[in-house]
């Protein structure tokens, strides 16, 4: 092929319709006759009993058609399935006790929203309000409430996992660090909400609309819960999903919940999530306190870690949870060489709302203390974090490595990219400008974050959090793989038609694949029609499908590629048929069938499909008629756990090298971003336009965890960040102006183009890169960051605790040159 | 999100206004710009009987420069404000503060009446109001009365104006020429109400340093910072004396905490932005 | 609360529907007119995904009553192409990646519309506080002042 479509930065096609208005999301669905609309009401309690629900009043009110409650709930659907062996009992609603403000507890449903809001103002649910816990560790003291009575306690479920001999390596340490963490809770609040139509049929098939990333083992899940077989719950998702970075594949409650009000009702119903819902009841990363303890050799060496985790995940516990301690599993160690670890895994449940996957899923909480604790090391021995990381770095030579923790990374050069990192900062610069600055009585910080970045989960992580003991039952089903499907198919006229099962949300995958399909037939992206909506009852799929753990740019795009060259395959023979030679002789090149030799006729790709279609007499015996491709790809590195708790929890692994600069102002601890470099290792990239859009995006969520948006609530269990004026999403002004992205490119061995997934980026570096700047800025003070978000109220607070009177306003000392404590940073 | 139900009127005229708002007894909500009273609305956390829509009194939009004063109907939209040649020359503090008002989107409805009656304390249009010892008019059964701000911000959210009167007129002195002018702030968006703003006017006359100083977010109405005004009045503009002005504005305010700050931390920025924004209104001063 | 009748011109053409008077803007636009290409994001005037220009002007359409609008002239997201071609902001979005889901994209474009008619040749930073109206998620907001930042240029002659 003369030219390849693959690296290139070709135009969305998935645009047009986008900037006209014409995007089809689920608020947009064409309209279904008799269409009805939902309110949920929700608790305003954080932790209550249910004494008894009277709908009367909501009933009479006009419009309404149903409206169903608790009882309804808990007679006619079953608890989720969850990830722990603990008994909690997780309906798609409250059935005996609400456990957080926001929680689902009866559904009205009327001719319109307007009037089904007004009705679920008139349901009354009568409470025993009960003590609240919000604080992970208060909900592990004996005196604390206790959420589930059946489990008897607030602990969801508790894994100590262990991996070489930590305890020999602190022991024989020559530097021992130790350090609490504490990460907050947020999410990426996609600006287009939740969004559900759930209809009846007649013979007893549900079929539901939602912007949903799934199926994957939602759908299993959700079919149980409703008493449905699978093939009688259809699951459909819109063209468009309007954003979701995780948030969405949490959506499957509420689908329970819907199709149970639309069958009580007897007519389709509708429900758009609002913004207030959203924030009080929809999903998002867990908050967390962490104890870390980093033993290392004097010359850097870290040869051990342990983590202590308590991972708050809200009222319940709602699968993939407890993927928040486990996701990362065989990237545990990151890009470090060290062989000994301790994770001792508490998933905590409190009375705050739900956790689930949030962009960067579980790693963005690790490395902020990985990253941490690595910079603590640099401290403790004098040296430069960019060094003490060097001296821990996976070598190239290792690749592909077995971690200690069972990942096996595929590829990758972590020095090369690190140092690409250096470069592209000119961080000896840096090191001078910071020196001047702080000549100058400045706070100015440089901070450091490498994160491998692990994409496309094996299902088989989940199992991590169950013991040991339990996996090896002979009832228990093992569980692993991560599979995507595509089909390919040309049409009698020659041009092609793409089809997968994945559910975009902004990815761009129509582009991307238009891209693969054209350089795998010799086409252009514009002979490629590609559809993509999920349809559970059409497309082929399995168990692990979904457009989640950053799976498209490894997974997916394998599909596509692998089944456009079997449809090539097909083609090949077919020429050789058609041309009475061996298929040996014969190559696909420009879009044609030709002889290798170059002489004599060729078949094009056009000419191949009016024939196969039109006279399946020509097919050679044997041929299948049509010119059509299905292959389903996975991956041979998913495995179960092993007995020894090791998962390669992940298949394909990028890697990432940030380098930030910061200053915080003296007066107001308002921090700005002076520089900010974050060089990417995603193997081959297919579209660089939309890989950096990617990272763009991922940057900034990293940034708003970090500086901006938490879920809070009281110590009593209220919650404070009900509105958009309170839980702050950065806008433009507080996006930094200016990213440097850079590129390392290490090809997978693991899947045809080499790809793989960044979407999550450097939304798990940014929280770690950032504090690690601040904490640099605030050195002359003595000041760390160990918990965000560093809100320029907090870190002000920090200042002034440090004593350091420099913070107040004191012109007569502002300005002023200030002793620098350490001056190791006089950097070559 | 949907607002609950109410009747709706839209007078053409501030006397069926008030007829209407009379008609009510108090169970009327008035509805200006729309950008606090509705999503208070589609919360449902305001549930009147009745709207009583403001925006097709089409006299109460106006800016008009008379008698020393800038007039501005309560309907004048903060756009307006903000691209009125006649503000830029007279007000251009009001014209600055204006910049902060959340976004140009919210500035296309948002009404400079309903900014003030809606008394947020952390908004910027009472600061200025503040500031520069403007007066509002308000309207009821009985006639017209004319405010001072101190007269009119009881507490947060809440003003003196009787359930049947209309905020009609904002009126602001004109600035004198050669004044200096800023208005700081800090928040944690672009865009956001303030965690403190600090409204800051100087100008000199015949050798005499004259001052304003006003706060948005640091307390439950905004505060003239009367004691910090004196001490540049006093010592003049340099740097020792605006530096002791921030010092005593931080022991002037009252602010209190909530999740964006602490009490603590708007009092020292109440200070810095004092500071800061008397620096920077110097410096324009002629 | 009886129904009114609402009158306006939307894109050019004048429209008309009959609703409660608590009916958002917003809601009237999607359900009533059919003009599903205004999102709704927060409906508490945040987000900004809703905006759309009256009589010239962007606002909120969440924070206005479909009442309110009698008489107005409404542009929306899908009234900005000419003759089956996109809109020169449109093309710079497209150009430089100024969106991935497109959902807050009809708010973005008309308030970058606005901001542009207002001041001509913003510099980054008033492009970046123009568009700090309107939420994204996606983009990091990258793409989207480059967009705006070129057609600007684009823009420029016609003016």
């Amino acid at each position: 092929m003369s030219d390849r479509w693959i690296g290139k930065s070709v135009k969305r096609v998935e645009d047009f319709r986008l900037l006209t208005g014409r995007g089809t999301y689920i608020d947009d669905h064409p309209p279904i006759g008799n269409i009805h609309h939902a309110a949920i009401v929700r608790s305003r309690h954080p932790h209550a009993r249910i004494l008894g629900y009277d709908v009367s009043k909501a009933r009479a009110a006009e419009g309404v058609v149903g409206v169903i409650t608790g009882d309804d709930v808990a007679r006619e659907t079953k608890p989720f399935a969850v990830g722990v062996t603990t008994p909690v009992h997780y309906y798609c609603a409250a059935t005996d006790k609400v456990r957080f403000v926001g929680e689902p507890v009866a559904v009205v449903v009327a001719r319109d929203r307007y009037l089904a809001e007004d009705a679920a103002e008139l349901v009354d649910v009568e409470y025993e309000p009960l003590p609240a816990v919000v604080d992970p560790e208060k909900a592990l003291q004996p005196d604390a409430p206790v959420l589930h009575d059946k489990v008897g306690t607030n602990l969801a479920g508790h894994r100590r996992l262990v991996y070489g001999d930590p305890e020999r390596a602190f022991r024989e340490a020559d530097v021992v660090l130790r350090e609490r963490f504490r990460f907050p809770k947020y999410g990426s609040t996609p600006i287009e909400t939740y969004g559900i139509i759930a209809r009846w049929e007649p013979d007893g098939i549900c079929t539901v609309w939602s912007n949903f990333m799934g199926p994957f083992i939602m759908h299993p899940l959700t079919a149980r819960v409703l008493g449905l077989p699978e093939n009688k719950l259809r699951f459909i998702v819109p063209t468009d999903i309007g954003g979701s970075f995780g948030i969405k594949s949490s959506i499957y409650p509420y689908i329970a919940l819907i199709a149970l009000a639309a069958k009580h009702a007897g007519v389709p119903v509708k429900w758009i999530e609002d913004r207030r819902e959203h924030l009080l009841a929809s999903s998002s990363g867990t908050d967390r306190v962490a104890y870390r303890e980093l033993a290392a050799k004097r010359d850097g060496t870290v040869v051990g870690m342990r983590f202590k985790w308590l991972d708050n995940v809200g009222g319940y516990i709602r699968s993939p949870e407890p993927g928040c301690s486990f996701r990362p599993t065989g990237n545990f160690v990151g890009p470090y060489a060290f062989q000994h670890l301790e994770v001792d895994a508490s998933v905590v449940m409190t009375n705050k709302s739900l956790t689930g996957p949030n962009r960067g899923y579980a790693c963005g909480h690790l490395y902020f203390e990985t990253e941490g604790m690595m910079d603590r090391l640099a401290d403790e021995l004098g040296l430069d974090p960019i060094e003490i990381r060097r001296r821990n770095l996976i070598a190239p030579e290792q690749m592909p490595y077995r971690t200690p923790t069972g990942g096996y990374y595929d590829s990758g050069d972590y020095p090369a990219a690190l140092d690409k990192a250096v470069q592209v900062a000119d961080y000896a610069d840096l090191r001078r400008q910071q020196a001047r600055a702080r000549a100058n009585g400045r706070w100015f910080g440089i901070g450091v974050a490498l994160a491998v970045d692990p994409s496309v989960s094996n299902m088989g992580y989940v199992a991590t959090a169950l013991d040991p003991e339990f996996r090896a039952k002979p009832e228990y089903l093992p569980k692993s793989g991560a599979v995507d499907a595509a089909t390919v198919k040309i049409d009698p006229l020659g041009r092609v038609t793409t089809i997968l099962g994945t559910t975009p949300q902004g990815q761009g995958h129509q582009t991307v694949v238009a891209q693969i399909v054209a350089d795998e037939l010799g086409l252009t992206p514009d002979d490629i029609t590609v559809v993509d909506e999920m349809d559970t009852f059409t497309r082929i799929w399995s168990i692990s499908s979904g457009t989640y753990s950053s799976r498209f740019g490894s997974v997916g795009t394998s599909a596509v590629a692998l089944a456009a060259r079997k449809l090539r395959a097909k083609l090949v023979d077919y020429a050789a048929h058609l041309m009475e030679r061996p298929a040996a002789d014969l190559e696909f090149r420009d879009g044609a069938v030709r002889p290798r030799s170059g002489k004599g006729p060729s078949y094009s790709v056009k000419d191949l499909a009016g024939r196969a279609h039109w006279n399946t007499e020509s097919l050679p015996d044997g041929m299948e008629p049509g010119l059509q491709a299905t292959a389903v790809f996975g991956f041979g590195v998913s495995r179960a756990v092993d007995a020894e708790d090791r998962v390669n929890s992940s298949n394909t692994y990028g890697f990432i090298a940030e380098i930030m600069a910061v200053e915080v102002d003296r007066r107001t601890a308002a921090i700005t971003i002076l520089k900010y470099v974050t060089v990417h290792d995603a193997g081959t990239i297919i579209n660089p336009m939309i890989a950096e859009g990617q990272i763009y995006g991922g940057a900034l969520h990293g940034l708003g965890g970090a500086l901006y948006e938490e879920l809070k609530y009281d110590d009593d269990g209220q919650f404070l960040t009900g509105t958009f004026m309170d839980y702050l999403v950065p806008t433009a002004t507080e996006a930094p102006a200016e990213i440097e992205i850079a590129h390392i490119v290490s090809p997978s061995p693991l899947t045809p183009l080499g790809s793989k997934g960044l979407g999550e980026s450097s939304s798990m570096t940014v929280p770690a890169v950032i504090a690690n700047a601040v904490s640099d800025a605030l050195r002359p003070l003595g000041i760390r960051i160990t918990e965000l978000p560093m809100t320029p109220s907090n870190l002000w607070e920090m200042i002034r605790q440090a004593g350091d009177r420099g913070a107040e306003p004191r012109a007569s000392r502002a300005g002023h040159p200030r002793p620098e404590p350490d001056s190791r940073h006089s950097l070559q | 999100m949907k607002p609950p139900k109410f009747e709706y009127h839209a007078p053409s005229t501030l006397d069926e206004a008030l007829a209407l708002l009379a008609r009510y007894n108090g169970d009327a909500k008035l509805l200006a710009g729309g950008q606090s009273l509705v999503p208070l609305l589609n919360f449902r956390l305001a549930r009147p009987a009745a709207l009583i829509d403001l925006n097709r009194i089409t006299s109460l939009a106006y800016i008009r420069e008379h008698d020393g004063h800038v007039r501005l109907g309560a309907m004048t939209r903060q756009r307006a404000i903000e691209f009125s040649p006649v503000v830029a020359r007279r007000l251009p503090l009001l014209r600055e503060a204006t910049r902060w008002v959340g976004h140009l989107p919210i500035r296309s409805r948002g009404t400079i009446g309903g900014s003030i009656a809606h008394a947020d304390p952390s908004a910027e249009y009472p600061a200025v109001l503040t500031a520069l010892e403007g007066e509002v008019v308000a309207r009821g059964p009985k006639g017209e009365r004319t405010l001072s701000s101190g007269a009119l911000f009881e507490t947060y959210l809440t003003t003196t104006l009787a359930p049947d009167e209309i905020l009609t007129e904002v009126r602001l002195p004109v600035m004198p020429e050669g004044a200096g002018w800023a208005f700081e702030e800090l928040a944690r968006r672009h865009g956001d109400f303030a965690i403190v703003g600090v409204a800051a006017a100087v100008w000199r006359s015949g050798g005499r340093v004259t001052a304003r100083l006003a706060t948005a977010g640091a307390g439950g109405t905004p505060r003239r910072l009367r004691a910090a005004e004196e001490i540049v009045e006093r010592d003049g503009l340099g740097a020792a004396a605006i530096e002791a002005a921030g010092r005593r504005a931080s022991e002037l305010v009252e602010p209190d905490a909530d999740i964006h700050a602490s009490a603590d931390y708007r009092r020292h920025l109440a200070g810095v932005l004092t500071e800061r924004a008397l620096k920077r209104a110097a410096e324009r001063a002629a | 609360m009886t129904a009114a009748t609402v009158r306006l011109t939307v894109n050019g053409a004048a429209r008309e529907g009959r609703c409660e008077p608590r009916k958002l803007l917003v809601d009237f636009l999607r359900e009533d007119l059919g003009l599903t290409g205004t999102h709704v994001g927060c409906e508490h005037g945040i987000c900004g995904a809703c905006t759309v220009l009256i009589n010239g002007d962007a606002a909120r359409s969440c924070l206005m009553l479909a009442v309110q609008a009698d008489g107005a002239e409404i542009t929306t997201v899908e009234g900005l192409m000419r003759d089956g071609r996109l809109h020169p902001l449109q093309e710079a979005f497209r150009e430089h990646h100024g969106l991935q889901c497109g959902f807050c994209t009809p708010g973005m474009l008309l308030t970058a519309l606005d901001l542009l008619r207002t001041n001509p040749s913003p510099s980054e930073q008033e492009v970046r506080e123009g568009i700090s109206a309107v939420l994204c998620r996606c983009t990091g907001y990258h793409g989207i002042v480059k967009a705006v930042r070129a057609a600007a240029v684009t823009l420029a002659p016609s003016r």
